[in-house]
């Protein structure tokens, strides 16, 4: 079998974004308290990301479970990678985690002095 | 219907025989849930492995009747 069309625009869209988040809502105006908090921690590090609202494409929103083999929304991908839902990604970013893995990825930070 | 504690604990047990559940109600509505398992099947993996573990336990649940769950995991008590 092969797979579904929506994985070729998932790949293109985590092609052309270093960071990436599938979340629901914009980064600006969050429609779901936890793609809201993974927004926050991506802010507070000063990481520039692109994103991709989920709640307005529906294939984009089945696909992107079927994807990652991950249930929820929001999910993080930096440079290719799935890093993982907002869980994952608050409980990297209070350890510093978060920070280390993108310097180790290249990703610049312009973190709030 | 959300899912009870109750239901989502037995759940994931079966999936991770001997595992260590703890629920707690966030919003205090009996549907936007916290769970830390703590399991030594975690031992050595990724915390994707070890989410993807727990919402495999869950079946298909999670994102669905299950909407909001907030999972924590360790392979043994901090």
């Amino acid at each position: 079998m092969s797979e579904p069309e929506v994985f070729g625009r998932i790949r293109e869209e985590i092609g052309k974004n270093d960071v990436l988040l599938f979340m629901k809502g914009t980064p600006v105006f969050p429609q779901c308290g936890f793609s809201a908090a993974t927004v926050e921690c991506l802010s507070e590090l000063g990481v520039k990301f692109g994103s991709v609202n989920i709640l307005v494409d529906p294939e984009i929103r089945q696909g992107i479970k079927e994807f990652s083999q991950w249930p929820t929304i929001p999910q993080l991908y930096v440079k290719g990678e799935f890093v993982g839902g907002c869980d994952i990604v608050r409980e990297m970013f209070e350890t510093g985690e978060l920070e280390q893995l993108f310097k180790e990825k290249g990703v610049s930070l312009a973190k709030a002095a | 219907m959300p899912m009870s504690a109750n239901e989502i604990v037995d759940l994931i047990k079966q999936g991770i025989p001997g595992a260590d559940v703890e629920m707690q109600d966030l919003a205090g509505d009996g549907d936007h849930w916290a769970a830390t398992v703590i399991s030594a099947a975690f031992a050595g993996k990724s915390k994707i492995q070890q989410h993807q573990m727990v919402y495999g336990a869950l079946g298909g649940r999670m994102g669905g009747v299950l909407h909001a769950l907030k999972l924590t995991t360790m392979a043994q008590k901090p």
